[in-house]
């Protein structure tokens, strides 16, 4: 039943961060077994913020239960909705316009940067330096800002249909992107300056919760977290889904293996995603943006799976159809659940101090691991 | 050798202090990189995006006429049972019994803004609507009927 | 001319000619109590609110900008509301001991003011050996926090208190070298014979480069005294929620959080009347007419800007840098700040010996 919880050991100290605690960004609850200043043991439990959202979307038509996967990993948003609205077309057979795939590779790219924006900032605070914060925030609002205008929300934006997309791009919406890109190659030395050049900053990082590329694999990494000990696994590479074939960029991957290797994945990963939306952004095919499909959307019996590249790693979205209106059971695949497996294995032995560095690195956004 | 080794690391480690230093020193003398939004106090000025999703309301014209049609599409759409359509029975003026909204009952309190009952709507009879301070003291405010009393559906509308 | 030592001398004139002998050092002792307590307060909310303004710039903010004009009251604001919040106890913690570190935080701060000397000739305490009693006193401090995080039963409290005993009792010794620094150039421990020994030359500029190395030893040595970020491992708030005061609410945080500010002011004070001379005017070899002007300038102000001068790049500190962690603080002291201050005091030793100073 319950471990009661006390001192286990002489000398040891347990203690809970979380579900209430500053590092956590969440609901997370840690159960750390301490002997000092030294990580023995790190448990999670989750649960906290479990919304059961698989289940629900057993009771919602292949429509209406995209918009319930933003509010699973809800710093990228488009991507799972995007996930879902593939695996909805696999199963209906649609082609997407041309124009839809840019618009949705177009939107991917600038949620990709600006939940890297989020995490850079948000792990520099995990660190002790607040400023970096807002000055990731800066650049992360002007990407709400375009998003806002097309989508009409900043954060759950359910743009994606199936099919295609909601609604076309706002006319300003190349214009605005182009702006973003400006601010982002003026603003992008500052990073440098201010966190990732900092000695006490790269001290903090290197040879802190090194991760094997074999224990990446078997524990299941995958995304930044899994690529930082050099295992290749970007999904856009090597299961291209809509245009990512065609595009030229390059699949970040650092062999350092340690919370620094995560960390300068991310942050060249946000120039990757600068590169595709460069290619893209003159590009954008004239045409429908969105394909024409039945107002009621039938499944045929099945199963199908589809899976693409969050920010955080491989979500993966599995339909089982009974034939019907709505689906008989569906699951996710989400990348924070498997990433945060790991923390207990790469933690141990380590400070409580890293501990933070690890969370920050591993890119936790709780409602992705609960569901 | 180690002396070297040891005064090139202090060296190193004091100029990547010094840079961020320079840079934060950057933003305390330049004002004009403030981003802060005042937000009550520019309320005047805000301006939102025509697509924002803020609620959903359904436009009257001047003769007090809507373009509702009572298909329900919208309360089929909705996820999370936000729509409910009431019907009446009305008279038209050949005698004949016809069916028309008498109530298009919005829980704001339920709504995900996720904009599937204005793609829904064939008519175009509701909208999204750019409000956003929603929050009230009574929930029972948050529910609310989108056709205006009295209101009638528009000429030629099907 | 206008001056504080001035007021002292009427005020002082005034009252013996007034009371007799032993009435007059009561009341003149019960007026020092009220200043520095005035003083106290003041601090608290001026640096409360130049400490937000400064992170608020430094962050591309704004900063506090409602309570009075261009948010000056706010701390005002936020002391009242800690005032009538309730202090609360927890079960299980030790009731005496976790009502006293409060006060004993802000006792220790309060003792510390007495060597400063804040003008010309305006010091509550000249006593001869100043700088001895400010290194002595200043780490009493670690017991005040060793006290909250023990009573406060609390595992985080208390690995805060235990990660800011080891730091302030490592970071005492370069402090403490560097300080040694000037008094070796001195050769006295009194403040006012290191103030008047600064006369023709602050001893940052007379003492060649090794006195700016101590000076930056002794920088970031009082920065990690007073738990300052990057040094604030005691409250390392993505760590241990607050550290040792975790289980602190109402004015008893107001205390530990005013007295964390007085103690940022009272070394950023030493270290502007060690290096930076005082309340001495800034001089220029033989720049009669500069100096002059310089000497026009009251010399509270003086003492004032530069210890504010000290103060901002402490924040400055604080809001760049990241946090370090408990071993690499531990690093920092023992294998660089303390070999480098001791070889740095060997060299200002020979040179105190050889006269080669200006």
């Amino acid at each position: 039943m319950f471990e009661e919880v006390g001192t286990t050991t002489e000398g040891d100290i347990i203690i809970n961060v979380g579900p209430q605690h500053p590092a956590t960004h969440g609901v997370l609850h840690l159960v750390i077994t301490l002997n000092g200043e030294t990580i023995k043991k790190v448990e999670p439990h989750l649960g906290y913020i479990h919304r059961s959202i698989e289940k629900m979307c057993e009771s919602l038509s292949y429509r209406q239960f995209i918009y319930v996967t933003s509010r699973m990993d809800y710093l990228s948003s488009h991507i799972n909705n995007h996930a879902c609205a593939l695996c909805v077309e696999k199963g209906l057979q649609v082609e997407v316009p041309p124009r839809a795939q840019v618009i949705r590779v177009l939107m991917d790219e600038l949620t990709r940067i600006a939940s890297h924006e989020l995490w850079w900032g948000a792990m520099a605070m995990d660190l002790g330096a607040f400023t970096p914060f807002f000055h990731a925030f800066r650049e992360r609002e002007s990407i709400n800002d375009i998003m806002e205008e097309t989508c009409g929300a900043r954060l759950t934006m359910n743009y994606m249909v199936p099919g295609g997309v909601m609604q076309d791009l706002h006319p300003n919406f190349q214009k605005k992107v182009k702006e973003f890109m400006q601010l982002y190659k003026r603003k992008i030395h500052e990073y440098d300056e201010l966190v990732t050049g900092n000695i006490i900053f790269q001290n903090r990082m290197k040879n802190v919760g090194y991760l094997s590329a074999e224990d990446a694999v078997s524990y299941g990494c995958s995304g930044p977290a899994a690529r930082g000990s050099g295992v290749s696994c970007d999904i856009r590479k090597i299961y291209p889904y809509e245009i990512y074939d065609k595009l030229e960029f390059d699949e970040v991957l650092e062999t350092g293996g340690d919370s620094f290797a995560r960390y300068m994945v991310r942050i060249r990963e946000m120039q990757q995603s600068i590169r595709i939306i460069e290619q893209l952004i003159d590009n954008i095919p004239e045409g429908d943006f969105q394909a024409k499909t039945k107002a009621v959307l039938k499944l045929p019996k099945g199963e199908f799976y589809t899976r693409v590249e969050t920010a955080r790693g491989e979500l993966g979205v599995y339909i089982v159809s009974e034939g019907g209106t709505t689906p008989y059971r569906i699951k996710f695949r989400s990348p924070g659940f498997s990433n945060l497996s790991v923390l207990d294995h790469i933690a141990r032995g380590s400070k409580l101090g890293d501990l933070v560095a690890m969370m920050g690195t591993l890119d936790l956004v709780i409602p992705d691991i609960d569901r | 050798m180690f002396i070297t080794k040891y005064i090139k690391d202090v060296y190193k480690g004091v100029r990547s202090l010094l840079v961020g230093m320079k840079r934060t020193l950057y933003y305390f003398t330049h004002h004009k990189e403030i981003i802060t939004q005042q937000y009550p106090d520019n309320r005047d000025t805000l301006v939102l995006p025509e697509r924002f999703k803020g609620e959903v309301v359904m436009p009257h014209n001047e003769n007090n006429e809507h373009r509702c049609t009572g298909c329900q599409a919208c309360e089929l759409a909705c996820p999370n049972g936000t729509i409910k359509v009431i019907f009446k029975n009305e008279l038209t003026p050949e005698g004949k019994k016809k069916k028309a909204i008498d109530k298009l009952v919005y829980h704001l309190e339920l709504c995900t803004m996720c904009n599937l009952c204005v793609e829904a709507c064939p008519s175009d009879a509701i909208k999204m609507a750019q409000t956003f301070e929603h929050s009230v003291f009574d929930r029972n405010e948050l529910t609310k009927i989108l056709n205006n009393p009295g209101s009638k559906i528009m000429e030629g509308v099907e | 001319m206008w001056s504080f030592s001035n007021i002292a001398n009427n005020l002082h004139k005034w009252l013996s000619e007034t009371f007799n002998p032993t009435m007059t050092l009561i009341i003149e002792m019960v007026l020092a109590g009220v200043a520095v307590i005035g003083l106290f307060a003041a601090l608290g909310l001026v640096l409360v609110i130049m400490e937000r303004k400064v992170s608020a710039w430094m962050q591309i903010r704004l900063g506090p900008n409602r309570v009075g004009p261009k948010g000056m009251l706010q701390s005002l604001a936020d002391t009242l509301k800690l005032l009538v919040k309730e202090g609360l106890t927890p079960n299980g913690a030790d009731k005496l001991l976790f009502n006293l570190a409060p006060f004993v935080a802000m006792i220790v701060a309060m003792l510390l003011m007495a060597p400063i000397a804040f003008a010309k000739d305006f010091q509550l305490w000249d006593l001869n050996i100043g700088v001895l009693y400010v290194s002595a006193i200043s780490s009493i401090m670690v017991i005040s926090i060793l006290m909250a995080g023990w009573a406060s039963n609390n595992k985080y409290s208390l690995m805060g208190a235990m990660r800011s005993g080891a730091q302030i009792v490592s970071y005492e010794l370069s402090a403490g070298l560097s300080i040694l620094a000037v008094v070796v150039m001195t050769g006295s421990l009194q403040v006012s014979d290191i103030i008047h020994s600064q006369a023709d030359g602050w001893w940052i500029f007379k003492g060649h480069i090794p006195m700016v190395v101590a000076f930056i030893t002794f920088i970031i040595a009082v920065t990690a005294e007073t738990n300052r970020a990057p040094f604030d491992l005691a409250e390392a708030e993505s760590e241990l929620t607050a550290g040792f005061h975790t289980e602190y609410s109402g004015m008893k945080f107001a205390l530990f959080f005013l007295a964390e500010y007085v103690n940022v002011f009272i070394v950023c004070a030493i270290g502007a009347t060690l290096f930076l001379g005082g309340w001495m005017p800034f001089h220029i070899g033989n720049w009669t007419q500069f100096n002059h002007v310089m000497d026009y300038i009251p010399s509270s102000i003086w003492f004032f800007g530069k210890t504010f001068f000290l103060i901002f790049v402490i924040m400055w500190f604080r809001w760049t840098f990241p946090r370090l962690r408990i071993d690499q603080l531990l690093n920092l002291e023992w294998k660089y700040l303390l070999p480098i201050s001791m070889i740095n005091l060997l060299i200002v030793t020979a040179m105190a010996i050889l006269k080669w100073h200006f």
